[in-house]
């Protein structure tokens, strides 16, 4: 096989540094090549070396790339811009941002076919090609007028317009919640199989790569440390941070111990609600409501935790907040252990947030950072004990959070909320922004402290893999609204409503045994207008008439497992 | 978009009535109209007779809010808010020291103001994103840096070097055009030339770093890279990606002068004798003509009103984000 | 001899010792240090800050303001000349007291103008100090040279004392519009577009003019004339401060929007801390390299419009040495022939290596600190 992409010797420098460094491999025609690796390890810049796009501070400093035939460091400009448009294509993570705000799509996309034939309006016949519904409408809108879903199938329409013979795709799903990740995904695949097309996937996720590739390269620390096929390496990687990547995979771990005694409840949650008004008009008139959260019971019990699961959009770090009054609720109550909860209680229920950047004041020091709750509550602690019971070191106190990784500064976050003894923790994506093996360390050290003080998590998360490890219970949550919930066994193993299911199905495995999975159709719908009758019936594979006439009444499985659907009405 | 603009032009409305207010205050509560007197007919041996003349002739005899002799409606209406204040809602901005009408001399004297004012605005614009575009197309090259420097010297000579200093050498060295001066009609293009060019390039220092910042910022983003990939030359990234998105930034900084330029530039029109009303306002100050200048903050602050509706009107053309809003 | 210490040198003063006390603070905060060191990092700014220290220095002495004692008649308790002086006029004594009797080009020989000569017919009398007068002398005789160095501290003072003055205001609106929103927000916002709208110069021109009808009506106020001088110098910057915070207001509360909604401050909300103290501990500290970017960044402008200004008319008062009041009287005689232009190029140099030295310290500042430039 005559290899379409053969990159030899690949380095690149930033600054002084190398971050990529003598990374080799080679890419046949219609073949899938999934480039793996944690953050920061230099695949991305090694996908946009090969578009000759590196940002102006990185430079190649040594090897060469050979496409179809021609070495590409040596073309003149003029020449690697017409292959940019035509040879290679290539779509990025952050659909939201890669496209042109002010342009519409069908431009956008014009534009490529005009570089190459002159000719327009095929713009329509390619979103049609990526599945876009109505998309001569679509073609005449701009980017903020479509879903992230819809962003992602553009830029792969605006891609495939210049018929690639390789496509590069950085991260094109991470962005996306898994039951559009789902869809994408397929669709890549069923492109690149229709158009002969090479595919160069990069990704951080083992799943995606197990799902779509041929052959894997781990990369780590700008090398790449291992290129083997798909199956031989899922049944056995090789070298060694193959495998400790295998085995910081959340379904790789330990279950949680189940806690003894009866489970007494502890938070109760009842019909929460949050709306936030639209204004509109002359006088800003309120014309209609965002219902965030609409009507969500929960209960947490002590020592236990409760998973929030749900897609983008749908409410929950809403939830979270309203709970610990950060924001108003429209209706419902909360209580802790009997005694409501509508005046702030600062010192039972504390929060740890998704962001480990955006969670500390970069302007104070780790010490007062975690002084600030006890001083705010007039209480005494030990600075160094707790930066200690989190995995890091006591003399840390003194030091800035920019010194920090993304794991650290989640850990102090996590120290910041046990300093005024919490007895409940809402951890709102604590591990979204992390590495896999981080993301590993972070649930260890939660289950540990768990263990050890007692705690109860109330655990939001968009990442169903995570749950298996962590929690004890699950709600699953769509449009504002708990559709399902029980625990654990009940709902991952169990699950009975057709979103859960879906869920549970889109999530790719590195058993790949996803392939044939049940794909839901369509973006979630607006939280502003929410479908008539039961939310997820324009989603829905076995929708039926009276699902979309009422919302259905709670079904009672069992004495934990309660789900929301007319099936079982 | 209706219901939007109609709201802005709503919420001008207690913006002008609170400028006539600070204005009002500044100009009679702060002083009273005995104090302006004395100081226009000179602080020392002024008769109270010459004083209360002064008042008569202009109407700053009456009592400020309330006229409690007056009968009727005249009670709200004969006192110097209502005269001064209330009156300018009506464009009726009464007469100036030397009795002419203020309002025929400001129509009047429009003119030549947007005579000198718009050239600079449509070149100066022009020159500046231009250039701006020229250093940001050779970024990070000794271009751009020798550029930048250039900019920063040129905006930190002082206005009025490049008046004085441009006069000197056109017109007084090389006898190019007159050194000031104007005239109606075609013949004014010999008076204008000068001030335009000199307008322009007082101006090219601030803006064209600005714009370069602005360019710059929007290159570092997603969408370029993207359209990198697709092939485009960097030519076809700069005009049709990077320009339509830095004009919404632009536009703020830009629009809402246009309808300022009615008012004319102080300097310029002074200097070279331009009959506008930047040297209108000029002379009012300095023969401390209270009544123009409080009529010409009073306009000024009704066009740059204006300007900020014709600003979020311009957004909707330009930004289909708040378009579609 | 008695010191005299006018408001705006205790204004000065006070500057200075904030600037030190600054940098001081700074020294012991790492993320500061490290973006001073990035400012002191670049060749540019070493030498920009050079130069602004040589005319900081300047002002600074410039500031030091005594009345000299005048000669001691026996039995009587000592008098002070009503003339108040610097100890930078001390300095340059031989500058200040060496008059000629009008004009004279920069080291000339003889006077500017032909007189009519004792021995009879015209010609150009020999000036008294022949040679000395580095930049020339002007109208009434003075050397340039030493109005150049004396317009120097107005400058500076315009430049810092402008935006020092409505700083407070700005910051604390600011913050307290972005951060409590509602109502409060709304005010705030409608204040600050309501003085914006109104066209700076013209603002200025009716305040100032508002002013000088208090100062004239008021002449008991003021000990000396150089206390009035002082007095209009003050309401200038004032009245400068109040048409400029606007910007600076509006990019605070701006900020202080996005910084309302980081997940620290909901952290701290959690808490229970209360407003105040988030705003002080968490929204304040995050906005203050704005600050220092707004207070070099507008310097240069305010130097540049004194100068504009006070050839309107609505500068500082007359009898102060500025930039602006020696071009405003040099300008008239360049109509003359041969020119008079050695003040005018005096002034404009002095103040373009002044304005150039703000700006380019400005830009490293500002690249140093502003997050968003690369
Ligand atoms: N302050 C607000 N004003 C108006 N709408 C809001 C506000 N905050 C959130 N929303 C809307 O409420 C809905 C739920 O938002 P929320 O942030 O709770 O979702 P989420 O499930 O946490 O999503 P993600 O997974 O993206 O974090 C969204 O449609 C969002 O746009
Ligand atoms: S109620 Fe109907 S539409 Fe909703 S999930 Fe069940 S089957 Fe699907
Ligand atoms: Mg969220």
């Amino acid at each position: 096989m005559s290899a379409l992409l053969d990159v030899r010797d690949l380095s690149v420098a930033i600054g002084g540094r190398r971050v990529v460094e003598g990374v080799s491999f080679g890419l046949a025609a219609g073949e899938t090549f999934a480039l793996l690796g944690e953050s920061g390890c230099g695949k991305s810049l090694t996908a946009l070396a090969l578009m000759r796009l590196l940002p102006p501070v990185a430079r190649i400093e040594r090897g060469n790339v050979e496409f179809d035939g021609r070495e590409l460091f040596a073309l003149p400009e003029s020449k690697m811009r017409s292959l940019r448009g035509g040879g290679m294509a290539m779509i990025f993570q952050e659909p939201a941002t890669s496209l042109n705000p002010v342009m519409t799509i069908g431009e956008q996309i014009d534009e490529v076919i005009r570089l190459r034939d002159g000719k327009e309006g095929r713009a329509v016949e390619l979103l049609e090609a990526v599945g876009i519904p109505d998309a001569e409408r679509r073609a005449g809108e701009f980017p903020f007028q479509l879903s992230g879903g819809m962003k992602q199938r553009a830029m792969i329409a605006m891609a495939l317009a210049g018929e690639p013979r390789l496509l590069i795709a950085d991260e094109p799903t991470t962005a996306l919640d898994v039951t559009i990740q789902a869809q994408v995904l397929d669709l890549l695949k069923d492109l690149q199989r229709r158009r002969g097309m090479a595919l160069l996937l990069i990704t951080h996720d083992l799943g995606v790569a197990a799902r779509m590739a041929d052959r894997v390269g781990v990369m780590h620390a700008g090398q790449l440390v291992e290129v083997s096929d798909t199956k031989q390496f899922f049944r056995g990687p090789a070298h060694p941070y193959s495998r400790r990547l295998f085995a910081s995979l959340p379904e790789n771990l330990a279950k949680p111990p189940e806690v003894g005694g009866e489970a007494k409840e502890f938070l109760a949650v009842q019909d929460l609600t949050v709306h936030f008004p639209i204004r509109r008009g002359l006088l800003r008139r309120t014309v209609g409501q965002v219902r965030a959260v609409d009507g969500v019971s929960l209960k947490v019990s002590r020592g236990r935790t409760l998973a929030i699961v749900g897609e983008s959009g749908c409410g929950k770090t809403t939830a979270g907040k309203a709970i610990l009054q950060l924001i108003t609720p429209t209706a419902g109550r909360v209580s802790l252990d009997g005694r409501d909860l509508d005046e702030l209680a600062p010192r039972d229920v504390q929060m740890v947030f998704q962001d480990p950047f955006g969670s500390l004041n970069p302007r104070l020091r780790i010490g007062q950072i975690i002084a600030e709750g006890m001083t705010a509550q007039g209480i005494e602690g030990d600075i160094g004990a707790l930066l200690e019971q989190v995995g890091l070191d006591a003399d840390m106190a003194s030091r800035y959070p920019h010194e920090f990784s993304g794991g650290q500064r989640q850990r102090i976050a996590i120290a910041r909320a046990l300093a005024v003894d919490p007895r409940l923790l809402i951890c709102d994506e604590p591990t979204s922004a992390l590495d896999v093996s981080v993301q590993a360390q972070i649930i260890a050290l939660l289950r540990d402290l768990q263990a050890r003080r007692g705690l109860a998590y109330l655990f939001i998360t968009h990442n169903i893999s995570v749950v298996d490890y962590l929690a004890h219970d699950v709600a699953v949550m769509y449009l504002g609204r708990i559709v399902e919930q029980g625990n654990v066994d009940e709902v991952l193993r169990g699950a009975k409503h057709p979103y859960t299911q879906a869920l549970l199905a889109a999530v790719p495995r590195i058993d790949g045994t996803s392939g044939e999975c049940l794909l839901v159709p369509g973006d979630p719908p607006s939280p502003a207008r929410p479908p008539s009758g039961c939310h997820f019936h324009p989603r829905c594979p076995r929708v039926m008439d009276r699902c979309r006439a009422g919302y259905p009444g709670a079904v009672t499985l069992s004495a934990t497992h309660r789900l929301h659907c007319h099936l079982y009405t | 978009m209706l219901a939007y603009i109609v709201r802005r032009l709503l919420y001008a409305i207690p913006i002008l009535i609170g400028v006539n207010l600070i204005t009002f205050a500044l100009f009679f509560v702060v002083n009273s109209p005995d104090d302006m007197a004395r100081m226009q007919l000179g602080v020392k041996r002024v008769t109270p007779e010459a004083i209360e003349k002064w008042k008569v002739e202009r109407g700053y005899d009456l009592p400020l809010f309330w006229n409690g002799a007056a009968a009727g409606l005249g009670k709200a209406t004969q006192t110097i808010f209502y005269g001064k204040s209330v009156r300018m809602f009506a464009f009726d901005f009464g007469r100036a020291d030397d009795g002419r009408d203020i309002g025929r001399e400001i129509v009047t004297r429009m003119g030549p103001s947007l005579a000198v004012a718009v050239p600079v605005f449509v070149l100066g614009l022009f020159a500046t994103v231009s250039f701006a575009l020229l250093l940001v197309y050779f970024r990070a090259s000794y271009l751009d840096t020798a550029g930048v420097v250039l900019c920063v010297a040129m905006m930190s000579i002082s206005g009025l070097f490049y008046i004085i200093g441009g006069q000197w050498l056109v017109s007084k060295v090389w006898h190019l055009v007159p050194i000031s001066g104007y005239a109606e009609g075609l013949t004014s293009a010999r008076f204008l030339i000068l001030p335009v060019i000199i307008g322009v390039v007082g101006g090219i220092g601030s803006s064209t770093r600005w714009y370069r910042t602005i360019f710059l910022e929007e290159i570092g983003k997603d969408y370029v890279r993207t359209a990198r990939a697709k092939g485009l030359s960097e030519r076809l990234v700069l005009f049709r990606h990077v320009l339509k998105n830095a004009m919404i930034p632009i536009l703020t900084g830009v629009v809402v002068v246009i309808p300022t330029l009615f008012m004319g530039s102080l300097l310029i029109e002074s200097f070279f004798g331009i009959p506008g009303l930047g040297s209108y306002t000029i002379d009012a100050i300095n023969a401390q003509d209270f009544a123009v200048v409080r009529s010409m903050v009073f306009i000024g602050s009704l066009l740059y009103i204006v300007g900020l509706l014709l600003t979020d009107i311009s957004y909707t053309l330009v930004d289909p984000r708040i378009r579609f809003q | 001899m008695m010191p005299v210490i006018l408001w705006s040198d205790a204004l000065f003063f006070l500057l200075i010792a904030v600037t030190l006390g600054g940098a001081g603070w700074a020294r012991r905060h790492e993320h500061l240090r490290a973006s001073w060191a990035m400012v002191w990092a670049s060749r540019r700014a070493r030498a920009a800050a050079a130069v602004l220290a040589v005319f900081f220095a300047i002002g600074f002495v410039d500031s030091l303001h005594y009345r000299p004692q005048l000669p001691v008649e026996a039995g009587k308790p000592p008098a002070y000349s009503v003339e108040v002086l610097s100890a930078l006029d001390a300095l340059l004594t031989p500058l200040r007291t060496h008059t000629e009797k009008t004009y004279s080009a920069p080291l000339a020989t003889h006077s500017f103008a032909k007189e009519t000569q004792e021995a009879g017919g015209r010609d150009f009398p020999p000036l008294k100090y022949p040679g000395t007068h580095l930049f020339g002398t002007d109208k009434v005789g003075q050397d340039v040279l030493y109005l150049t160095l004396k317009s120097i501290r107005t400058g500076l003072l315009i430049g810092t004392l402008t935006t020092l003055i409505m700083l407070p205001a700005a910051v604390l609106l600011g913050i307290v519009a972005g951060y409590v929103g509602g109502w409060v927000d709304d005010v705030i916002q409608y204040l600050y577009t309501t003085l914006n709208s109104i066209p700076g110069v013209l603002l200025i021109a009716a305040a100032v003019l508002m002013m000088q009808v208090v100062i004239d009506t008021h002449p008991d106020w003021f000990a000396t004339a150089a206390e009035r001088a002082d007095a209009r110098l003050l309401a200038l910057c004032a009245i400068l401060g109040i048409t400029s915070w606007t910007g600076l207001c509006r990019l605070l509360r701006g900020e202080t929007l996005k910084l309302r909604e980081m997940e620290y401050v909901q952290a701290a909300r959690a808490f229970g801390v209360g407003p105040l103290a988030i705003m002080l501990r968490h929204i304040l500290p995050n906005l203050m390299h704005i600050v220092l970017i707004a207070l070099v960044m507008d310097f240069s402008g305010l130097v540049l419009a004194e100068a504009v200004l006070s050839y309107v008319g609505i500068g500082v008062d007359p009898n102060t040495i500025s930039f602006g009041t020696m071009i405003n009287a040099a300008r008239l005689e360049l109509a003359r022939e041969p020119m008079v232009w050695w003040s005018l190029a005096a002034a404009f140099v002095f103040m373009f290596a002044l304005v150039l030295a703000a700006n380019l310290f400005a830009d490293a500042v500002r690249d140093a600190f502003d997050p968003r430039a690369a």
